[in-house]
């Protein structure tokens, strides 16, 4: 079933570039030198990132208050976090902690202590489900070893301003690392091997650098999905199905990905069986797939180097990829824009998979293309494109920029602030958002009028706050309160501030 | 049976005008509520809605995420009146063709504004082919539907309100009946003072639709026990619920990939598969209304929110409880596909083999997703003179749960 699926995937794939028909003409090799500088780089995110100076690339680190709680083997990394306030450090001792850690706290900083080269190990034994799963902003996760779970190695969900480094993610589950709804992070310097899916997997989320990884072993190496301004870069990514993807997954809530930057990464003999959990969109990579942009828009390929890749070196296409998935009218299937600059490709295409190579065969074929774009788009362009054995990119142009070194990070020069609350007083929000469900101002709803509690705390609002957390029956006539503990004393004396001078 | 229930609406008009009204409804008697429903602020002569998850960010103002994420794009903007008035309307079975049903009869604010049907039922007690879907937070909501072919809900109310088989009334007959109602009358001009400077001015459709959407779009649940834990207060959730969240979020179960907070759904139409009721036949669900073929089957996922007061479960009604509906995503990809069907099931459907305790954990999260604190009271009286409906037709229980008809 997966094979079949597969095959037709891939069919479709290069049938594409056939029927574009630029397969037969080969570009003459153009010799000059060029006079002028060529322009510099734009993208729709170069202005946000632009004020990064050198000295600042990539410095973004969680906020810490000074607090400390050190775990050791033995003990719980959950217990932890449940003891943590906002700012904590959670230091582990090496060990095996056999546990699920969810961080639903701002600034937390999860960190492994490595002593003679012993990690602390989260071991899943094949029983649970993701290791690290976390939903706060301000979160690192760094220096652990995490093997044998079922999910995910380390998943965000909505965290902004996150951190995740020098973590071992290995032969484990769907995804090893995977922020997803969140803004401005760092995946850097992990190591991610054996994943059934991608080892690291940017799920729609804006402003992330994916930068000196190793990821090896697994479907898809490094893939950027519905996101958008991610620079990946410096990554050592072999031996998977597919090294480094760019996707649009159609039926997601946020729809658009564009502006990633794929520079400098080793992407080198990706020629493993695709292992992918049926279904999947991954299952469709035909194995010894290099670079694969589906659907995204302004993707730079530059300065890879990109070899031993048994298919083809880089793919551009659309969602014919995606055959077994149900079509999304609201996203736009067109790789549109892409950009390919110098990269280093040789021996690419030497043994293409069974259903690339039967596509090839119907063109007279054998070896596969270093690049090939299925749908021929019209507004790529590329560099030196006589270097390379190419498909379907008769209608590019000569980029007008040969270098994208003046982005050097897409992370944002300051963390992303809390939301701006203009008129939002949080005490008006609690006021309305909670308590106006019984207090309506002036008449009896399951509470008292609002106006009574004005007349009776008149300047107390500690008074109010105070009894909210621990109410008691007052009136032979109305319900107890239920109490209000669950919000923190900053919103119950906020709100009461507010319910004092509300004046209908 | 039905002939004559009928036969005796059709001239239920004339005989609310013949009866006259209750004397202590007399029109100058019933003014429309000033103040904004719970979750509301008046501002200017508008509410607006306010929620602690307004604090939040949400990338790319999606509203979804994780736990502190904010809300998605909604509607709010009416006037506390017009919000007044479309609660008169929605419990008044004046609106349907013969008088027998009213909105509130398939979303009966006493079952989670739902119905408790795996099927509903319409005037004469009519079987539709799906279930009515729950109305809490619709004000966050961009599509309509089980099929997702409506993005209003002015547009949406069209559909039940005008087919033959749920409440089966005309646009002609709507404006007829509730423009014979002087009370109808005087509360519409209460709603829009300045459409009835005089004294002849009827009352129009759209003004109908929109104080319907008002009352409907006022329907906030934000603050159930897990909201609690959300914005911050860790001990809301007993341990095994939070057990059950950490399930329903993780990448085995991947619940909350299109189940995704803060309303615990991401609009999306999927393609998932599920089985109908044994004596129904396929639906094709958002193929027909999109015109796309590989949604053949897709069906729009719904909010978690107060799913616990909503039993059955799915478009048609097949799980009877949550355990149920949560073990169909459990017992394999594809398995309830007829045969014949070749659907583009979804990639998130899959075979996670979750224990039985897993199974368990979830339904223990689910359930603190209940808030109903904002329920709004029910008329005491209607402005047609008929009394409310809901809760005695829609609970005669003319089908079994699983929503096959009885025998």
């Amino acid at each position: 079933m997966n094979k079949i699926a597969l095959v037709i995937g891939a069919a479709v794939l290069l049938a594409g570039g056939y029927y574009v028909g630029q397969s037969g003409q080969k570009p003459a090799t153009v010799i000059k030198v060029d006079s002028q500088p060529k322009a510099a780089f734009t993208s729709t995110g170069a202005e946000e990132v632009a004020q990064s100076s050198a000295a600042t690339v990539r410095s973004l680190v969680t906020p810490t208050s000074g607090e400390l709680i050190v775990v050791k083997d033995g003990e719980s990394i959950q217990d932890a976090v449940v003891a943590a306030s906002p700012g904590a450090v959670i230091k582990v001792m090496p060990g095996t902690y056999k546990e699920t850690v969810y961080i639903d706290k701002d600034n937390i900083t999860l960190s492994g202590v490595i002593e003679q080269g012993k990690y602390p190990v989260l071991e899943g034994e094949g029983l649970r489900n993701d290791a690290v799963l976390y939903s706060g902003n301000g979160v690192t996760v760094e220096n652990l070893y995490i093997t044998h779970y079922k999910g995910n190695g380390v998943m965000g969900q909505a965290g902004n301003n996150f951190v995740i480094r020098n973590n071992f993610i290995v032969d484990t589950g769907v995804y090893g690392i995977f922020p997803q709804l969140g803004k401005n992070g760092i995946v850097s310097h992990n190591i991610v091997s054996g994943i059934e899916d991608a080892g690291i997997y940017i799920g729609m989320s804006d402003n992330v650098d994916v930068v000196f990884n190793q990821v090896f072993d697994s479907v898809a190496g490094i893939e950027i999905e519905n996101s958008r301004h991610a620079l990946v870069e410096s990554n050592f990514v072999y031996n998977n199905t597919g090294g480094i993807l760019a996707f649009i997954t159609p039926g997601l809530p946020i729809k658009s990905c564009g502006d990633v930057l794929i520079r400098n990464n080793f992407i080198v003999d990706n020629n493993h069986e695709n292992f992918a959990i049926p279904g999947s969109l991954v299952s469709n990579i035909p194995a010894g797939t290099g670079v694969l942009v589906m659907a995204c828009d302004d993707v730079v390929v530059e300065g890879n180097i990109i070899t031993g890749n048994d298919s083809v070196g880089i793919t551009f296409t659309d969602f014919s990829l995606a055959g077994n998935a149900a079509n999304d009218p609201d996203s736009e299937p067109n790789p549109n824009r892409p950009k390919i600059l110098n990269n280093i490709m040789r021996n690419n295409g030497n043994d293409p998979a069974p259903a690339v190579r039967v596509v090839l065969a119907a063109m007279l074929e054998t070896t596969g293309p270093d690049i090939v774009d299925t749908v021929g788009m019209d507004d790529g362009c590329i560099l030196n494109p006589e270097r390379y054995r190419t498909i379907g990119i008769g209608k590019y142009t000569e980029c007008d920029f040969s270098t994208t070194a003046n982005i050097a990070s897409y992370t944002l020069p300051e963390p992303v602030p809390a939301r701006s609350m203009e008129d939002m007083d949080k005490g008006k929000l609690a006021f309305y958002g909670i308590c106006a469900g019984c207090h309506a101002y002036g008449s009896r709803m399951i509470g008292p009028p609002t106006q009574i509690i004005q007349a009776l705390y008149m300047d107390n609002p500690e008074g109010i706050a105070e009894y909210a957390a621990n109410p008691v029956k007052k009136r032979p006539d109305y319900p107890q309160m239920p109490p209000q503990s669950h919000l923190d004393e900053e919103t119950r004396l906020a709100a009461a501030r507010y319910m004092l001078q509300v004046t209908h | 049976m039905h002939l004559i229930a009928t036969a005796l609406g059709r001239f239920l008009g004339l005989l609310v005008l013949a009866v006259g009204l209750p004397a202590s409804l007399a029109a100058a008697e019933l003014v429309l509520n000033e103040n904004c429903p719970p979750g509301f602020e008046l501002s200017g002569d508008s509410c607006k809605l306010r929620s602690l998850y307004q604090m939040y960010n949400s990338l790319q103002d999606a509203g979804v995420g994780g736990l502190k994420t904010g809300l998605p794009a909604y509607r709010d903007g009416f006037t506390p009146q017009q919000i007044d008035l479309g609660r008169y309307l929605f419990f008044d079975p004046v609106l349907s063709g013969d008088g027998t049903v009213s909105c509130a009869s398939c979303h009966n604010p006493d079952l989670g504004f739902a119905d408790g049907r795996g099927r509903s039922l319409g005037v004469g007690g009519r079987a539709m082919s799906r279930s009515a879907p729950s109305l809490w937070n619709m004000a966050f909501l961009q599509r309509f539907f089980w099929d997702a072919r409506a993005s209003t809900l002015e547009e949406q109310m069209q559909g039940p309100l005008y087919d033959e088989n749920e409440m089966a009334t005309s646009p002609g007959q709507l404006l007829d009946t509730l423009n014979a109602i002087p009370l109808y009358r005087e509360l519409f001009r209460q709603a829009w003072p300045r459409d009835f400077e005089t004294a002849d001015a009827p009352i129009r459709l759209d003004q109908i639709y929109a104080a319907i959407a008002a009352f409907e779009l006022s329907l906030i649940s934000l603050n159930s026990r897990y909201d609690q834990y959300a914005h911050g207060y860790a001990d809301a959730l007993t341990e095994p619920e939070k057990e059950g969240m950490n399930i329903f979020r993780s990448f085995v179960a991947r619940c909350a990939e299109c189940h995704t907070p803060p309303l615990f759904t991401n609009q999306q139409v999927a393609v998932i598969g599920t089985p109908e009721p044994e004596d129904m036949a396929f639906d094709p669900g958002a193929e027909l209304p999109l015109a796309e073929p590989t949604l053949r089957g897709g069906f729009k996922v719904p909010s978690l929110r107060n799913i616990a007061l909503t039993a059955p479960y799915m478009h048609s009604g097949r799980f009877a409880t949550l355990r149920e509906a949560a073990e169909f995503y459990t017992a394999g990809r594809g398995h309830a596909v007829p045969e014949g069907e070749d659907l583009k099931i979804h990639w998130h459907i899959w075979e996670p083999d979750l224990s039985d305790d897993e199974l368990d954990r979830l339904v223990d999260f689910l359930q603190t997703l209940t808030d109903e604190s904002f329920k709004p009271s029910e008329p005491l009286q209607l402005p047609s003179g008929m009394r409310p409906v809901h809760n005695t037709i829609a609970r005669e229980g003319l089908t079994h749960r699983d929503g096959a008809p009885k025998k």
